[in-house]
């Protein structure tokens, strides 16, 4: 089974704002048999930072989930109507943010920065 | 020596700052020398989201998620010495709210002068930009209703105005909106749930003027068998209105400009100051320039007063609002009186649109009012209006020979006005008729100004 995930970049972390994001990570997921999973991200560079742009490139792109910081309820809702699985208020390394994921314990709200209780 | 500002042995002992902080109504963050968040206060919580348990050690950059510090941070950039800066900017909160506020960041610097931290102050600017779109595009704000230019200069000054503290000067004609003008600046302020005391300064003798503003302490004359708060600390907290600033006698003008310099009254009898903290908001019809001249006010306090001034015009200059504010009336009082009156015959609107209104918006109210009241069909015919409106038509047919001129030569007889447009087009004709072409006279018989009768010529299509 194969997901697509999308992370708004600022620098190494989950981007504090979804509508400010110039970089994105698109992770493809694939869950094997055994349960394990192959991550292969890549980052893409967006020309302007936009919502609009960025809910236009997640929908044409197939996304089935968002991981972000703030975004505004506008767009928030515009992706769960989309059927995106969107989970906000995140923040830490897209590292650790990622390997939460996969493991199935990620909720909106997590925290995982350093030193942070999460 | 100590110098100022720098509080020594306090900084080796263990602080706890929070319940300090949590008192402050601005949103707070402290940040340590690299940005990251070492404590928020109850009011950061509030507006943001995130407490301190939930951000502490992180980059403030992640907790509060501004515009600015995304794009213009002196802290991220690692910069430490800079002077406080404030932006304008936006933040989006953990309910997905996108909050404009005013951002302030400032260097912290220990007893030697060397940088040790940032604070960071927040303030939620919604309600200020809230108002600001409002008059920008709104032809009504509390009970004030215009759309001329005049009113919408008004409406554009009145938020900013509002949320300072300082005294504000209204003048005008009687009738104007002064009084409304005046409340509308209170609840659009930050004294908003404080009292709003209103004082006419020209209704009692001096002596108990003085009594009723600054209240007395008892015995301090005959008759003063208690104590009595004045005026000016019931409104503690709120908003002193003075009306008939002008009739204020010289020795209480004294005391006034006193208390606008150090904001402490005096009761009668009394040898103690009260503090009070209230904002002062003035109103008179009278020219105080001139009275200054005659040395009837107070040079001083007028130029104390008027910090901020508005000057609301007389309802015969604000044309196109005559009509705005006949509807809104005329929606006021069908509501109240539970009325479902539609609107005006043509003679009744043909009488409003000749009437010069020397009691302005409250006579337009009043005649409203009668109007409605004893009206029982759903339009208001010419006779619904009050019968002193009737000297109007009789002046109107001696002035306007011009008129029956017209009808003679048999314009349409379906050509007549049913708009206010169409109403104020044929006035503007009329005047323009009897000023033999004179634009200068016509806008004298109008009781307009030159650039007023231009524009509206130009509206109506009657530009050469």
């Amino acid at each position: 089974m194969a997901e697509k995930l999308l992370i708004p970049l600022y620098d190494n972390d989950v981007a504090p704002r979804f509508d400010l994001a110039t970089e994105v990570c698109i992770v493809n997921i694939v869950r094997r048999p055994d349960g394990t999973s192959r991550a292969d991200e890549k980052v893409v560079v967006l020309p302007e930072a936009s919502a609009d742009e960025l809910c236009q490139l997640i929908i044409a792109d197939g996304m089935d989930a968002v991981i972000c910081s703030a975004i505004e309820e506008e767009y928030h809702q515009y992706l769960t109507w989309k059927k995106v699985a969107v989970f906000d208020n995140v923040l830490g390394p897209v590292d650790k943010v990622l390997q939460r994921f996969l493991e199935g314990d990620l909720e909106s709200g997590s925290t995982l920065f350093p030193n942070s209780n999460d | 020596m100590e110098s100022l500002g720098t509080i020594t042995g306090l900084t080796f002992e263990q602080l706890n700052l929070a319940p300090f902080l949590d008192e402050v109504p601005v949103g707070l963050a402290v940040l340590d020398g690299n940005g990251r968040v070492l404590l928020v206060n109850r009011a950061y919580k509030t507006l943001v989201g995130f407490g301190t348990e939930d951000v502490r050690g992180l980059p403030c950059l992640h907790a509060l998620r501004c515009r600015f510090c995304l794009q213009g941070c002196r802290v991220l950039k690692g910069i430490r010495e800079f002077e406080p800066v404030t932006r304008e900017t936006d933040i989006i909160n953990i309910d997905r709210q996108r909050i404009p506020i005013r951002l302030t960041v400032a260097p912290i610097h220990d007893a030697e002068g060397n940088p040790s931290g940032y604070l960071e102050t927040v303030q939620d600017m919604r309600q200020i930009t809230e108002l600001s779109s409002q008059a920008s595009r709104a032809y009504s704000l509390g009970g004030l209703v215009g759309n001329s230019p005049e009113m919408e200069k008004i409406f554009q000054m009145l938020p900013g105005i509002a949320r300072t503290d300082s005294s504000v000067l209204i003048t005008g004609e009687t009738g104007t909106g002064k009084d409304v003008l005046a409340e509308v600046i209170h609840q659009n302020s930050d004294r908003a749930n404080g009292p709003f005391v209103k004082v006419n300064c020209g209704a009692l003798p001096e002596t108990l003027l003085e009594s009723e503003l600054f209240g007395h302490t008892k015995g301090a004359f005959t008759g003063a068998v208690e104590d009595k708060p004045g005026r000016f600390r019931m409104a503690h907290g709120g908003t002193l209105f003075l009306t008939e600033i002008g009739d204020l006698p010289i020795p209480l003008q004294v005391k006034l400009l006193s208390f606008l310099d150090d904001k402490v009254i005096y009761p009668l009898g009394s040898t103690s100051g009260f503090h009070a903290d209230v904002r002062v908001i003035c109103a008179t019809h009278r020219n105080l320039r001139e009275m200054v001249k005659e040395k009837r006010f107070r040079e001083d306090l007028l130029f104390r007063l008027n910090v901020v001034r508005f000057h609301l015009p007389p309802l015969r200059e604000r044309g196109e609002d005559i009509g705005l504010l006949v509807n809104h009336f005329l929606s006021t009082f069908n509501e109240r009186f539970h009325k479902d009156i539609k609107g005006f015959s043509d003679r009744a609107k043909r009488r409003l649109a000749l009437y010069r209104f020397p009691g302005n918006v409250r006579e337009l109210r009043n005649i409203i009012e009668y109007a409605v009241n004893f009206c029982r069909e759903h339009e208001i015919r010419l006779s619904h209006l009050p019968e002193y409106l009737a000297d109007v038509e009789a002046e109107t047919a001696i002035a306007s020979p011009a008129e029956a001129e017209r009808e003679a030569s048999g314009l349409p007889a379906g050509d007549t006005p049913s708009t206010w447009e169409g109403l104020e087009k044929r006035m503007i004709m009329d005047a323009l008729f009897r000023a033999g072409g004179r634009k200068g006279r016509a806008a004298e018989i109008l009781g307009w100004g030159r650039s007023t009768l231009w524009r509206k010529m130009k509206t109506h299509g009657l530009s050469e």
